[in-house]
């Protein structure tokens, strides 16, 4: 078959199976654009900016576990998509990226629009490639998609000049790749399994680790019969929320920064961590050299160079965490769940010192009373993305997440303006399920021009303001560590956010009461629109406990006892 | 610790494939690692070419560039050189008017010799282990040398 660069893509995003593309034309990539106007294979999402195509793509990838896909134009499109590159990289999220590039003749004379978009691209892509020749092009389309989604999944991004994508040339996509030179590891050596097992079966206290590679892997369900089977406790990361359900009794809750007391307390007692696809991120560990000072490491990952990086493994086990856990639930039989019996009860005391809180109060709402909420009301029945900041901490602390894939947010790179355009996503990917974003009144204005695609393509995300006046993440800080001096935070200058979603042909809502947030809440899942719920809330509040920056785990911040106040 | 920041010699077999220099020392610069010296060329009959590097750090410095090199797509192999064969080489530029035959004579000790001489200048090749070419440079500075060129180092496992 005798066909167009551009009509190459089209045909090869079909036959991957992909069923939405998000996107932004211009010059450079129209040839590909006139094709998906002729195309009925997918559909094509228009967001109104690069960066929220590709959040929004993180957002489709991440709920439906497929390779994201957007599309974008040279130059200007191209570096504005750039953090959202550097953000599935962050937090290896599968995604192919096509951009447009100035005609072959023209790279490389400065030309209207042309950038050196796979020089920008390679530090924050697992693979990149410019297409100089049309022959390359299924070749490269199939790795890009299989690259993408195996081993440690990243963001591909593929280039194509203009000329390229109008070269005619014979297509044919049913090809055998090649790649010699790229075979992810994804067994885990036998050996290892065998003797981390009974590494597991001496422990005292041992306490599994579960960072976001699980999800990636779709190894949750297995993960949770592992830890069932060994009765053996589990702290998860920021990533790895909705690993194990909230009500779980193995579950003690997430670590790190603003991990809960007893999370953070069993990791710096426990004598075997038993880490499941999380990389001991600085967020995650607080103070290395004082971090689980007396335990061995159980490290699986499906990146070698993610073990051994900054704690070493005593037994180093490269693989896909999927594989390795169904290897090892296959040998779990030989471990006793009753001799962690003293251990789980000293979790339990632990968290009865300092379970996570917060303290209501009777005039202002309380973020986390919202977030709380919003879990007793819809609980299941939503997919939960955000943005980055205090409510993103909230979100990850106080939700009650029941499954993988639930929990959708910027982990690595902390991206404001992630959170609406991901949730557009997970709408799409996921429409049976409410989608909800929470989002801060400093974030929500960082992408807030997706309300004119949310609305045009009916994905009616609920966006919850959970409206401070500060960026209060960074005000949080400059009040604890800067002697309140709250330098450029204060966002008392606000827009109007009824009339601004309202101006898009959304709703919105203006929320100062529990009772206005229930029936806010209530109005806007009932009549499936676009929304803005702006909450009014206590502007002051922290986000704790907290380990500052540096500190050691066992070192928190915990929140005032309401008798000590 | 002795081993820490020490002189370390890496070679990389990748496939001959646009930018895949630039991926490699990306992965340096990105992450503050010096390279000393690296040289590239194709391997004879193969679609690969091996980049021998050196650069300086610790142990585990090392062994996260190793991995993270292994991570990018093109990289076939990484090895580090404990037990090698080294050799760089160095051209020199002299005026004619130098002591000609003393130079020569030292060349020979280094694996060299005169490979050009014009109406002006002389210039002389010498190929060896790294350290030994600094000591050539250093013999042959009394000399008044016009120009000075090293070659990165190659190595090969023995
Ligand atoms: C693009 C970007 N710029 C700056 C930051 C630094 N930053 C982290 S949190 C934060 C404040 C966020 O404020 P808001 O969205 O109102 O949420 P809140 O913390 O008040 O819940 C800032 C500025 C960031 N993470 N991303």
């Amino acid at each position: 078959m005798q066909i167009s660069g551009a009509q190459m893509v089209i045909e090869a995003l079909i036959a991957e199976g992909v069923d939405t593309v998000f996107g932004y034309p211009g010059g450079a990539i129209m040839n590909v654009y006139d094709e998906i106007y002729k195309q009925d294979g997918f559909q094509h999402i228009l967001t109104r900016h690069e960066q929220a195509a590709v959040h929004a793509a993180e957002g489709y990838s991440k709920a439906s576990g497929k390779v994201g896909v957007a599309m974008i134009t040279s130059g200007p499109g191209f570096t504005n998509a750039v953090t959202g590159l550097a953000d599935a990289y962050m937090d290896s999220i599968p995604l192919v990226v096509i951009s447009g590039q100035v005609p072959m003749s023209l790279i490389g004379t400065d030309a209207f629009q042309e950038i050196d978009a796979v020089g920008i691209s390679r530090s924050c892509t697992k693979h990149n490639y410019l297409v100089t020749d049309a022959k390359d092009l299924p070749r490269v389309l199939k790795e890009a998609f299989y690259i993408a989604a195996s081993g440690r999944p990243g963001p591909v991004h593929v280039d194509i000049p203009k000329d390229v994508t109008a070269q005619i040339e014979e297509f044919n996509y049913d090809i055998e790749l090649d790649l010699e030179t790229y075979k992810p590891n994804v067994k885990g050596n036998p050996r290892q399994i065998k003797k981390a097992m009974e590494a597991i079966a001496e422990a005292k206290r041992p306490l599994f680790y579960l960072g976001g590679g699980i999800i990636n892997s779709n190894a949750a369900y297995e993960v949770r019969d592992l830890i069932h089977k060994t009765q053996i406790p589990a702290v998860e990361t920021f990533m790895a929320r909705g690993t194990l359900s909230h009500d779980d009794k193995y579950l003690i809750g997430m670590l790190g920064m603003h991990g809960s007391y007893a999370s953070n307390m069993a990791m710096s007692e426990t004598d075997l961590i038993i880490a499941l696809g999380a990389r001991f991120d600085d967020r995650v560990t607080g103070k290395l050299s004082e971090f689980a000072k007396n335990a061995g490491v159980i490290h699986v990952d499906i990146d070698p160079a993610s073990i051994s990086k900054l704690v070493n493994a005593d037994y180093p086990i490269v693989g896909d965490v999927k594989n390795v856990v169904n290897e090892m639930l296959a040998q779990a039989d030989s471990i006793d769940g009753s001799r962690y019996e003293s251990w789980r009860e000293t979790i339990e005391n632990f968290n009865a010192l300092h379970p996570l809180t917060f303290h209501e109060d009777s005039e202002r709402i309380k973020p986390q009373w919202v977030i709380q909420r919003v879990g007793e009301i819809l609980g299941d029945d939503a997919n939960i993305s955000t943005d980055v900041g205090q409510h993103q901490m909230w979100s990850a602390q106080f939700y009650p997440f029941t499954r993988p894939r639930q929990f959708i947010s910027s982990g690595g790179l902390g991206t404001m303006g992630f959170g609406f355009p991901a949730a557009m996503g997970v709408k799409s990917a996921s429409p049976e399920k409410v989608s909800v974003n929470f989002t801060g009144d400093g974030s929500i204005l960082m992408n807030v021009q997706e309300l004119m695609t949310a609305v045009e393509k009916k994905l009616p995300v609920i966006n919850i303001i959970l409206n401070n006046n500060f960026l209060g993440m960074v005000r949080q800080w400059q009040t604890l560590f800067y002697d309140k001096r709250h330098s450029e935070t204060d966002l008392s200058m606000q827009p109007d956010f009824v009339k601004l979603a309202e101006a898009f042909g959304g709703v919105g809502y203006r929320v100062t009461t529990k009772e206005e947030f229930d029936a806010a809440l209530k109005d806007a899942v009932e009549k499936n629109v676009v929304a803005f719920i702006d909450v009014v809330v206590e502007r002051f509040e922290n986000v704790l406990p907290m380990v500052p920056a540096g500190g050691s785990l066992f070192n928190m911040m915990l929140l005032e006892k309401k008798e000590d106040k | 610790m002795t081993t820490d920041n020490a002189r370390r010699v890496i070679s990389v077999i990748v496939v001959n494939e646009a930018s895949v220099l630039s991926r490699i020392t990306d992965l340096f610069s990105g992450r503050g690692y010096n390279i000393t010296s690296l040289t590239v060329a194709p391997i004879p009959d193969t679609k690969y070419s091996r980049l021998t590097i050196a650069t300086l750090g610790s142990v585990k410095i090392m062994e996260q560039i190793t991995k993270q090199l292994h991570k990018l797509i093109p990289v076939l192999r990484v090895y580090e050189h404990e037990d090698m064969v080294e050799k760089e080489m160095a051209l020199v530029k002299f005026d004619i008017t130098e002591n000609l035959s003393d130079i020569n004579t030292i060349c020979e000790a280094y694996n060299g010799k005169i490979v050009n001489a014009g109406e002006s200048t002389v210039i002389v090749m010498v190929a060896d282990e790294p350290k030994r070419i600094d000591n050539f440079l250093n013999s042959m500075k009394r000399y008044n040398p016009k120009e000075i060129v090293r070659s990165g180092a190659v190595a090969l496992e023995r």
